[in-house]
């Protein structure tokens, strides 16, 4: 039985490798300093999707995206690692979205790529670490949703066997589709890109990327794998009521750089009399020993 | 008539014991429930839970909304998302808190979407204040501000949600103090019909099979830890992170970075997105101190930090700073503390 199989992902800046110039004097992130990578927990979450591909031929994984136009790369990641294409949800109208208004976005998203039978997420994005899209679509979209995945064990007659990981341990659930799957970083790793499908699937683009270059527009015409979906608010029938910053309960009242009270810490030089004087003293009020 | 417009926090429940993580969100609903001159409330989804109110109202709770049945033992997302789904629009509470757990993080952002109502979560701190919106020039007064770091740790951002009730937010554990203020506090128990409440297709989801694993880390109840980040430079080095912690007789901790880099396990992981620690001695070696770290240790009695840049971050919260290379200072500390100790 060959499943639809949508694969969400976010590009994300690396917030896991912050340097000195990511923060502005004015306390804002300096977005420039930041590469933008595919989402980690996503990558997790594509190779899940890969495998059931591999499990049941025929399965077809479509990588889904909210962002600007340039986030197509990580659909082309996605489709150099397997996946077969994909759509950049794209639109100023999502701007200041909260967890909310992304899931309401990617919800009507998902219904007009329709038929589907698992949509798979990676669990939280490293921007925002907040863990809530998962399931605020599955909500949306009336399903349910398993959280926590480590791997998803089967898909047979119309039910996922998926084991997760939880703080006390393992727990294997079973559910009928369709439904959401949000995976953990401790699922295995990502395959790499795959020489053929790199090949194939290099001169991949979303409509806006070629547009003032008529010859590779042309050249995408003719080969309509090489095109990547660029959906807006329109596309999806989206209500722009529930969209950015009005679709979003939560508003952001301050964001403060980080400024901790110092406290008057004692400098211990690194040599040996020094190092063994605060041994010392740790042993003598009993901090150690 | 339902008693509207009051605090309520989600609390898990298993094996006979109230999760610590939502008695910490009762200590906290408490105090700001009495800040704001309503009342706390706690919801329990589950199975056996005899004397359960025991163990709750002595945090202050004014009313327990207990749902008792066999089917909400495990968990799953639907009937649990169901049962307060319902219930908060029955009884519409102004605030919603649940442990940033496995549970409360599958459970929360359903809810959220179901009700429209805003939630922030892994919160390190909540408070009340008022709030102007820029933009319509409207104000709200007492609002909870939902307090977390943003960005990997960069930002602290605080969060409000004007105009959707519940204001719902998720904390995890050992981030808010956990203290009863009564044995003797009366309040009330309201059984409810689990009937009336769920659907019967919210129990599709099926646990076939359940292995709990119990944590070899104990963070939480180590009186030292002995924490390495990205600064560590290599797994090698970890492992002379592990032999002045088997010197000291601590536990192993480590930042973010240093578990993304593959030299420690996940659930060694300090900060906001990992575990709150306050032992008595932290030390801190090439750690530079994002925030999301710093939220998960700053409250240690004592911080040691050992690092080669005399200007990181961490060391303006430190007792003690060491500038020097790890492999240089760490064999220096073993060496002095087995000459020293009896």
């Amino acid at each position: 039985m060959s499943l639809n199989i949508i694969v969400l992902a976010k590009q994300v800046p690396d917030t896991r490798n912050v340097g000195k110039d990511a923060m502005k004097a004015d306390g804002t992130i300096n977005r420039a300093a930041l590469p933008a990578i595919f989402n980690p927990e996503d990558l997790n979450a594509l190779e899940q999707a890969l495998r059931l591909k591999d499990l049941y031929p025929g399965s077809k994984v479509t990588v889904l995206t909210m962002g600007p136009a340039r986030a197509a790369e990580i659909i082309r990641e996605g489709m150099f690692r397997g996946a077969d294409g994909g759509v950049v949800l794209s639109d100023r109208a999502f701007a200041g979205s909260d967890t909310l208004a992304t899931s309401y976005a990617l919800s009507a998203a998902v219904r007009k790529i329709g038929n589907f039978d698992i949509i798979i997420g990676g669990r939280q994005a490293i921007d925002g670490d907040t863990a809530q899209v998962g399931p605020q679509i599955a909500e949306k979209l009336g399903i349910p949703q398993i959280t926590y995945a480590e791997e998803i064990i089967s898909a047979d007659n119309g039910e996922v066997v998926v084991k997760r990981r939880i703080e006390s341990g393992v727990e294997t659930v079973k559910a009928k589709m369709p439904l959401v799957v949000t995976v953990n970083n401790s699922a295995p790793d990502c395959r790499p890109r795959n020489a053929k499908a790199l090949q194939k699937f290099k001169y991949a683009a979303v409509p806006s990327e070629v547009a003032a270059d008529e010859a590779k527009k042309e050249f995408i015409e003719k080969r309509p794998y090489l095109s990547i979906g660029e959906w807006n608010a329109a596309t999806v029938d989206a209500d722009l009521a529930q969209c950015g910053l009005a679709g979003s309960p939560t508003k952001v009242k301050s964001i403060e750089n980080v400024v901790f009270t110092a406290k008057e810490a004692r400098r211990i030089e690194n040599n040996d009399e020094e190092l063994e004087a605060l041994i010392v003293d740790l042993i003598a009020n009993h901090t150690i020993g | 008539m339902a008693d509207k417009n009051n605090l309520i926090v989600y609390c898990e429940y298993e094996d006979g014991k109230v999760a610590d993580v939502s008695l910490e969100l009762l200590t906290k609903g408490r105090q700001l429930a009495n800040k704001l001159g309503i009342k706390l409330e706690a919801v329990v989804a589950g199975d056996n839970m005899k004397d359960i109110e025991k163990q709750i109202l002595p945090y202050g709770v004014d009313t327990v909304y207990k749902f008792e049945d066999s089917r909400l033992y495990p968990y799953t997302s639907l009937p649990h998302s169901s049962i307060l789904i319902n219930l908060f629009k029955e009884i519409q509470p102004r605030i919603a808190f649940m442990g940033a757990t496995s549970i409360g993080r599958d459970l929360g952002p359903r809810v959220s979407s179901a009700l429209h109502s805003g939630l922030t979560a892994d919160c390190t701190s909540l408070e009340i204040g008022d709030y102007t919106d820029v933009k319509t020039g409207k104000e709200y007064k007492d609002l909870l501000y939902q307090i977390r770091p943003a960005f990997g740790g960069n930002i602290v951002a605080t969060i409000v949600n004007p105009d959707c009730r519940p204001q719902m937010a998720t904390v995890r554990e050992g981030v808010m103090k956990k203290e009863a203020v009564d044995s003797n506090y009366k309040g009330e128990i309201i059984n409810k019909d689990v009937n009336a409440y769920t659907r019967p297709e919210d129990f599709v989801v099926e646990i076939i099979d359940r292995h709990v694993e119990k944590s070899k880390v104990n963070l939480k109840g180590s009186p030292i830890i002995v924490a390495g980040g990205y600064g560590m430079g290599s797994k090698e080095n970890f492992e002379l992170l592990q032999q002045l912690a088997d010197t000291l007789g601590a536990e192993v901790g480590a930042s973010r970075a240093a578990v993304d880099a593959g030299w420690a396990d996940h659930d060694r992981q300090i900060g906001q997105t990992g575990v709150t620690v306050r032992p008595k001695l932290y030390i801190a070696c090439g750690i530079s101190g994002q925030i999301q770290h710093i939220a998960g240790m700053q409250d240690s009695s004592i911080i040691i930090s050992v690092n080669s840049d005399p200007n990181a971050p961490i060391n303006t919260i430190a007792d003690y700073v060491i500038t020097g290379k790890i492999e240089d200072v760490l064999p220096k500390l073993i060496k002095y503390y087995k000459k020293n100790s009896k």
